[in-house]
């Protein structure tokens, strides 16, 4: 009892109001370094991605581009495994959180997909709970119990920081389906922090977006940023550019598992490419 | 006048600002004649249900002339006295239909969230033809089986239930459960056993339904529950029966409507017995559909006129049954509102 009403306190330690926060972000940098060494998968026994290392630093932005079909979404599901739920899925290799490989006999799938959360390409509430409800959904699935007060600061801090409060706050308890594609999208990043990841890995999240809702989106990330680490996957290098510390280009060759080409920082990849390849594709010469 | 009057159809026909057009469809043949075949079939079938419908109505107007309204009061079924109602046979019909779906819709609910969620998908497909199997049994089978196999079983169930929950009206038995040689006759026979044995034909569609709405389930909620570190029951209970709650209502309503109609069975199992009662744990009992089948063979012209009354009864309770759970099957496509 003690352990769950403490998250809860954490949280709410942890909201104080958004300008608080921005003066002093260091002092609520969450622990959360990923490192993956070496992953491969495969589906139905083709390899699809091999050999991968890559490491995603605390409390960073890492944004992972490159062309359709070069194995992103794939590492990023790997990196809270959610490959594994794909029938027919396979991987090799370690994916390490601060040090402890996710993968390893003892861990256990649900606490592991606790502390690295994910918002998909497609915004996806559940269309029968409230926007209130959708925010603390992933409270119930973790079976984190809450009181009731508590249950209403998380839905506000959650949403706050997610950029969607004063928007909704006078309609918490209308369906989540009803809001616009950004507004869902954004509801969909409140629920993934409301059961405070460390991690947060965002698949092409404004790629179902109009430009006005992607800057929103972007605007939430760059101040997330500092207090989880992002990985996210994006098709739009101006994106990378925008909001990542650390990017990583992936690319397949036709007919050849895909792989990591060229990683660092983004400033290093977008202006002065080690590789030619990645080159040509951040100057849009392919892709 | 003619002269004047083609090109004035021309003008009508060119599009006006503000006004809807006329837009030809410009079905080719082949289309034409599916449709009218297809159209032709349809109508055919709602033909023949309704004169169904009617012509059961017709044949039960003399009937309904002479008894009135206490045809639904009356409960003893003596034509040689000129008794004849429905209600207690009513009572038997519902009180049968709701043991199969109290018995029958968890253990459906159970098998179709097994196949969709659980089941490796090698047993999956096979679990599916199993289930599908079990529709295709002839219902003479369950009879035999509810009557050899079940009945001999069931009846220390029906004596555990009466002994313990004997104080709820519907559970008590008019002998002492805790006797010590207790009157086994007494539990057999029973509108209990009966459901029993009825529930077993109602799974395979109830399945069916359930499973046909849980598969649907959008992928990008499960994978929303998944990814906020649900479990699979997490899965289950946050997505799927919320999504599939439409499911589970019109496919319980569907097998109502099937055990409401059944008649084998219940001829095979239930000793006929033409009070209302309320104690289904008991011997004895009666259904429309099983008083139908039972007298129809020997029955005056009166009393195949009181016979068909029955079925109109029955008809359309099952009608409105499956109206309503059609209805709600086709309303409850949820997960729209996920989709930009």
């Amino acid at each position: 009892m003690t352990v769950k009403e403490s998250t809860s306190e954490n949280l709410f330690a942890d909201v104080q109001g958004r300008h608080a926060r921005r003066e002093d972000t260091i002092s609520t940098v969450a622990a959360g370094t990923l490192e993956a060494i070496e992953v491969s998968a495969w589906f139905s026994g083709n390899l699809v991605l091999e050999d991968v290392s890559l490491v995603m630093p605390a409390s960073k932005v890492t944004a992972l581009i490159g062309p359709s079909g070069c194995g992103k979404s794939t590492f990023l599901r790997i990196l809270n495994r959610m490959h594994e739920s794909t029938p027919g899925a396979q991987l090799g290799g370690e994916v390490l959180l601060d040090g402890e490989d996710i993968y390893a006999r003892h861990q256990r799938v649900t606490e592991v997909r606790k502390r690295i959360g994910m918002v998909f390409q497609k915004p996806n509430p559940f269309p029968a709970m409230s926007i209130g409800e959708n925010v603390v959904a992933g409270l119930a699935l973790a079976h984190v119990k809450v009181s009731k007060e508590r249950r209403g600061e998380i839905i506000e801090t959650c949403l706050t920081r997610s950029g969607l409060w004063t928007e909704v706050k006078d309609r918490l308890a209308t369906p989540g389906g009803a809001l616009s594609g950004g507004q869902q999208q954004r509801l969909c990043i409140a629920r993934a922090l409301a059961v405070e990841p460390e991690i947060l890995l965002m698949d092409e999240p404004c790629s179902a977006l109009d430009p006005a809702s992607t800057f929103v989106i972007e605007q939430t990330i760059q101040e997330l940023s500092g207090e989880v680490t992002i990985v996210i996957v994006t098709h739009n290098m101006q994106q990378a550019a925008r909001v990542s510390e650390q990017t990583a280009f992936f690319l397949a060759a036709q007919g050849e598992p895909g792989g990591i080409v060229e990683s660092g920082s983004t400033a290093q990849i977008f202006d002065d490419p080690q590789d030619p390849r990645t080159a040509d594709y951040v100057h849009g010469r392919f892709g | 006048m003619s002269g004047a009057g083609a090109p004035q159809l021309l003008e009508e026909d060119r599009p006006t600002r503000g006004k809807p057009r006329t837009i030809e469809r410009g079905l080719s043949r082949s289309d034409r004649v599916f449709r009218g075949s297809s159209t032709g079939v349809g109508i055919f079938v709602l033909v023949v249900t309704g004169s169904i419908g009617l012509f059961l109505g017709l044949q039960s107007i003399p009937t309904f002339r002479h008894y009135g309204f206490s045809f639904f009061t009356q409960t003893n079924w003596q034509p040689e006295r000129d008794q004849i109602g429905i209600a207690a046979v009513l009572v038997g019909t519902v009180e049968v239909a709701l043991v199969a779906i109290c018995v029958g819709i968890p253990l459906a609910m159970s098998l179709a969230l097994f196949i969709t969620e659980y089941a490796p998908r090698k047993l999956k497909s096979w679990m599916v033809s199993a289930v599908d199997l079990m529709a295709a049994v002839p219902s003479i089978l369950y009879g035999l089986w509810g009557f050899f196999l079940l009945q001999p079983h069931a009846k220390y169930l029906a004596r555990w239930l009466s002994q313990y929950l004997g104080w709820i009206p519907i559970f008590k038995v008019s002998t002492d459960p805790n006797a010590a040689v207790w009157q086994q006759s007494a539990y057999t026979s029973s509108v209990f056993i009966t459901g029993i044995a009825v529930s077993m034909m109602v799974i395979p569609l109830a399945c069916a339904v359930m499973r046909g709405v849980f598969d649907e389930t959008p992928m990008g909620e499960r994978e929303a529950a998944l990814a906020l570190s649900g479990t699979r029951f997490g899965v289950i209970r946050t997505v799927v029966l919320p999504f599939g709650r439409g499911g589970i209502i019109g496919g319980s309503m569907l097998a109502l409507g099937r055990a409401l109609g059944e008649t084998i069975v219940v001829l095979m199992i239930i000793s006929p017995a033409y009070d209302i009662k309320i104690r289904i744990l008991e011997a004895g009992g009666q259904t429309i559909s099983a008083l139908i089948a039972g007298n129809f063979g020997n029955a005056t012209s009166a009393q195949l006129s009181a016979l068909l009354t029955a079925g109109f009864v029955l008809f359309v309770i099952t009608l409105g049954v499956n109206f309503f759970a059609a209805t709600v099957i086709r309303k409850s496509r949820s997960g729209a509102l996920t989709e930009i």
